[in-house]
C-alpha cells in the first residue's frame, strides 16, 4: 500500500486511458476530458514523488500550477468549442476540420 | 481498514476513468469524470497532500467539471438523441495506449527509485503557502497572470458578436 510503485502504476493507467481517449474520441469535449485525465496522472506523479522523496513540498507547488493551467486550458478550450458549434453546428473534430466555414 | 479504503479509492479512480473514455453517452463520461477526480483527490490524501486534495475538489470538481457539463449542455440539444457519440479507430488508439502503458510500466519497475524516509506532517498548508510566497513567487505571479489572461480571452471568445 505505502509504495511508490503503486501510485506510479495508477498514474500510468490514467495516462494511457487519457491518451486512448484523446486519440479515439470524436467529440471535442470528450477529448478535453482525456486531456484532464492526462493532467491528473502527471499530478499524481508529482505528489507521489514529493511524498516519497522525503515529503519535499516542491512537488505540491508543481501540482498546484498544473491544476491552475488545467483550469485556464478548460476555459479557453470550451470557449473555442462553443464558437465552433455556433459556426459549424457540430463539435465532432473530424467533421469540423475545415479551416474556413 | 485504511488498506481496504486505499484499494477502493484506486479501483474507483481507474474504473471510472475507463468509463470516461469508453462511454457512448457524453453526460455519463462527465459523471464518471466526477468519480475519477474524486478518486484522485483521495489518492492525494493517502499521499499526505491535504491542501492539494482540497484544491482538487474545489478547482477540478467545483470548477472544471461544471464548466465541462455546461459545455456539453450548450453544444447539444438535450432533448435530442445526439448526445451519444462513438469512438473511432479504437484498434489503433487501444494499441498505442497499451504500448504507452507497457513502456511506462517497464520504466517504473526497472528504475531503482531513490527514496527518503519522511514523517507525516501535521499539515502542508503552511509549508505550501510559505514556498509560494518565497521560493516560487515568480511562477506564482506568472501563473496568476496567465489565468487572468486566459479567462479574459475565454470571455471574449464566447461572447456574441454584434
Amino acid at each position: 500500500m505505502y509504495e511508490l510503485n503503486t501510485y506510479l502504476f495508477v498514474a500510468a493507467i490514467l495516462f494511457s486511458l487519457g491518451v486512448f481517449g484523446v486519440m479515439t474520441r470524436r467529440n471535442g469535449i470528450a477529448i478535453l476530458m482525456g486531456v484532464e485525465l492526462i493532467l491528473n496522472a502527471a499530478n499524481i506523479n508529482f505528489v507521489a514523488f514529493s511524498r516519497f522523496g522525503g515529503m519535499n513540498l516542491d512537488g505540491h507547488i508543481f501540482a498546484l500550477l498544473v491544476i491552475v493551467l488545467a483550469a485556464a486550458e478548460a476555459a479557453v478550450a470550451l470557449a473555442i468549442i462553443i464558437n465552433i458549434y455556433n459556426n459549424m453546428n457540430t463539435i465532432n473534430v473530424d467533421e469540423a476540420s475545415a479551416m474556413k466555414e | 481498514m485504511a488498506e481496504t479504503s486505499f484499494w477502493f479509492v484506486i479501483a474507483m479512480t481507474v474504473l471510472s476513468a475507463g468509463i470516461v473514455v469508453l462511454s457512448n453517452q457524453l453526460i455519463y463520461s462527465a459523471m464518471a469524470l466526477l468519480f475519477t477526480l474524486f478518486g484522485v483527490a483521495g489518492i492525494y490524501v493517502f499521499l499526505w497532500a491535504d491542501f492539494i486534495a482540497g484544491v482538487q475538489l474545489l478547482v477540478y470538481i467545483g470548477g472544471i467539471l461544471v464548466l465541462i457539463i455546461f459545455g456539453i449542455m450548450l453544444t447539444n440539444r438535450i432533448s435530442s438523441v445526439r448526445l451519444s457519440q462513438t469512438n473511432v479507430q479504437q484498434g489503433v488508439g487501444g494499441a498505442i495506449g497499451i504500448w504507452f502503458f507497457i513502456l511506462i510500466s517497464l520504466v517504473i519497475s526497472k528504475t531503482p527509485w531513490l527514496q527518503a524516509d519522511a514523517v507525516e506532517p501535521a499539515g502542508t498548508v503552511a509549508g505550501v503557502g510559505t514556498l509560494l510566497l518565497t521560493k516560487y513567487l515568480l511562477p506564482f505571479e506568472t501563473i496568476s497572470l496567465l489565468l487572468l489572461g486566459a479567462l479574459i480571452g475565454a470571455a471574449l471568445l464566447s461572447r456574441k458578436e454584434n
